[in-house]
């Protein structure tokens, strides 16, 4: 599939949908692909940078109105707002996840140790394969069916490659996922046994990286889903900002704290609370956008701390390994959105992650990864600061189950005894 | 120095559809000045106007993002192999 080409090298924007292209109402509301940085416009295919500056280019939709009571009487997943996303009305006919609707919990144990009053935790663990991504991948399958992609695939240390597996195993697709050859064996079970085809590339995730940019630029017909179908893949993450707004009965939380890596999941989260406001969903009301990091990764960070908008690349060194994006494509608009919202970027340390991670799990009951315990820690470290406002309604996002990152906490918790089994030996324990 | 350039999908309307050309250059501003003789524009497409590389394109020599080596100035030996790539997000 290829767009019209003008003689100048440059895509043609007329046109919003390739010539042999897919279906009509394959990708929805959506009309065509727009660059974020520069606006041009392309049709509605496998593209993702812009022939014009490269930069990343993002769905635009025109939509019809959407009542709260049509989303309300849909399926109790993602596809409740299928009008919102770049997928066809059929398509809970198609075999999928159906990732979504996760619980958004009351996290009143949680406040009272951080001294916010009013504490709400979205919980992406329970997902299909236990973490978000299972939200931005059944996008991204729906565009791979749409485009008449034979492949699913992508590039991955952990929790994309399992809901990629996964995700195309349900679809029947043929999946391939390429992993760092040293990634830890039981991160390769957890998408192995989804998939015959695990390859594990010598190298680090940058360097699998870039050889699956290179394999969607020689292959036919694969779809990788955060590289060449990313602009549908990313809009997945949406319906995380749509869910909270609906669960907290159709209104904007005044803040809410979430994680960053290449800063795609904040921005997105920003959009659908846009739509919402537009749309006419929600009342326009200020609410502001916390980003997370840790700081053997935290390029936005220092970013906002220096007050510019010139974000070095870093090479990361943490243990929050889902956040460990040194070149965060899409930092420049999380630094956008933190200012204009009177938000803010803060990072912490490993220490303080891992903290984070057993105060979530002793207080309400929840196992979070590590980009969970970076959030939870940089909340706490933002309401001692005097940044974050503690009288206010906060939401803070958990995007997945704490089993995935086992290594993080393992070693730092641990039986608080060892006794022989007698009343007399453990009642000399203390507990 | 003869060195080969991966050219992506965007930018082969450029080479004829080629997807990998040869080029001369001691560093990586001389292989992009010999890429635009060779192929006019391609250059402004890789470089803003201020002459740096676009936030959002990823140059590598071998296997080094030239980010961390000396950008414009990353030496390019004979033979090396040098990738243009739109940047790739992941994570959150």
């Amino acid at each position: 599939m290829s767009a019209v080409v003008t003689e100048d090298h440059r895509t043609e924007s007329a046109d919003t949908r390739p010539a042999e292209g897919p279906r009509e109402g394959a990708f929805g509301n959506a009309v065509a692909l727009s660059c974020r940085e520069c606006g041009h416009r392309v049709g509605l295919g496998p593209f993702y940078a812009c022939p014009e500056c490269f930069g990343p280019l993002e769905v635009a939709y025109e939509f019809p109105a959407i009542t709260r009571e049509q989303i309300e009487a849909g399926p109790r997943n993602i596809w409740r707002y299928q009008a919102l996303l770049p997928v066809p009305t059929d398509i809970e006919s198609s075999p999928n996840t159906e990732p979504g609707f996760t619980r958004l919990l009351k996290a009143d144990n949680l406040g009272r140790e951080l001294g916010i009053e009013n504490l709400w935790v979205k919980d992406d663990s329970t997902n299909p394969t236990n973490s978000f991504k299972d939200r931005v991948v059944a996008c991204a399958l729906s565009a791979a069916r749409e485009l008449g992609s034979k492949v699913f695939a992508c590039p991955s240390t952990g929790n994309l490659a399992n809901a990629v597996a996964a995700a195309g195993a349900r679809a029947g697709i043929k999946t391939v996922v390429f992993i760092p050859s040293n990634l830890e064996q039981p991160k390769q079970v957890n998408s192995a046994i989804f998939t015959e085809n695990l390859v594990a590339v010598d190298g680090n995730y940058d360097d699998v990286n870039k050889l699956a940019s290179e394999i969607a630029g020689e292959e036919d017909g694969w779809a990788f889903v955060n590289v060449n179908v990313r602009p549908y893949y990313a809009e997945g993450s949406k319906t995380l900002g749509y869910e909270i707004a609906e669960q907290l009965g159709w209104r904007l939380p005044d803040q809410i704290v979430i994680p960053v890596a290449s800063g795609s999941q904040l921005t997105k989260v920003d959009k659908a609370f846009q739509e919402l406001i537009r749309l006419g969903l929600v009342e326009d009301k200020p609410y502001r956008v916390f980003g997370a990091q840790a700081e053997g990764c935290g390029p936005v960070a220092t970013a906002f701390k220096a007050d510019t908008d010139a974000i070095r690349p870093v090479k990361p060194d943490t243990i929050a390994k889902s956040l460990a994006i040194g070149n965060p494509a899409d930092g420049i608009y999380v630094l956008d959105i933190a200012r204009r919202t009177g938000g803010a970027v803060e990072e912490v340390t490993d220490e303080e992650i891992r903290a984070g991670i057993v105060q979530l799990a002793r207080t309400e009951g929840i196992f979070t990864e590590t980009a969970g315990g970076t959030t939870v820690a940089v909340t706490k470290k933002l309401v001692e600061a005097g940044v974050l406002d503690p009288t206010l309604e906060t939401v803070v996002i958990n995007t997945g189950h704490g089993l995935k990152t086992l290594d993080a906490v393992s070693g730092h918790v641990s039986a608080a005894a060892t006794i022989a089994p007698s009343y007399t030996a453990f009642k000399a324990t203390g507990i | 120095m003869s060195v080969s350039v991966r050219i992506p999908t965007i930018l082969r309307t450029y080479t004829g559809g080629d997807s990998e050309v040869t080029a001369e250059g001691s560093n990586l501003a001389e292989v992009l000045d010999d890429l635009d003789a060779k192929f006019a524009g391609i250059k402004g497409r890789i470089l803003d106007e201020d002459g740096k590389l676009r936030r959002f394109v990823n140059v590598y020599v071998g296997n080094d993002d030239v980010r961390f080596q000396d950008e414009l100035a990353t030496p390019t030996p004979d033979g090396t192999e040098i990738s243009v790539i739109p940047a790739v997000a992941g994570g959150c």
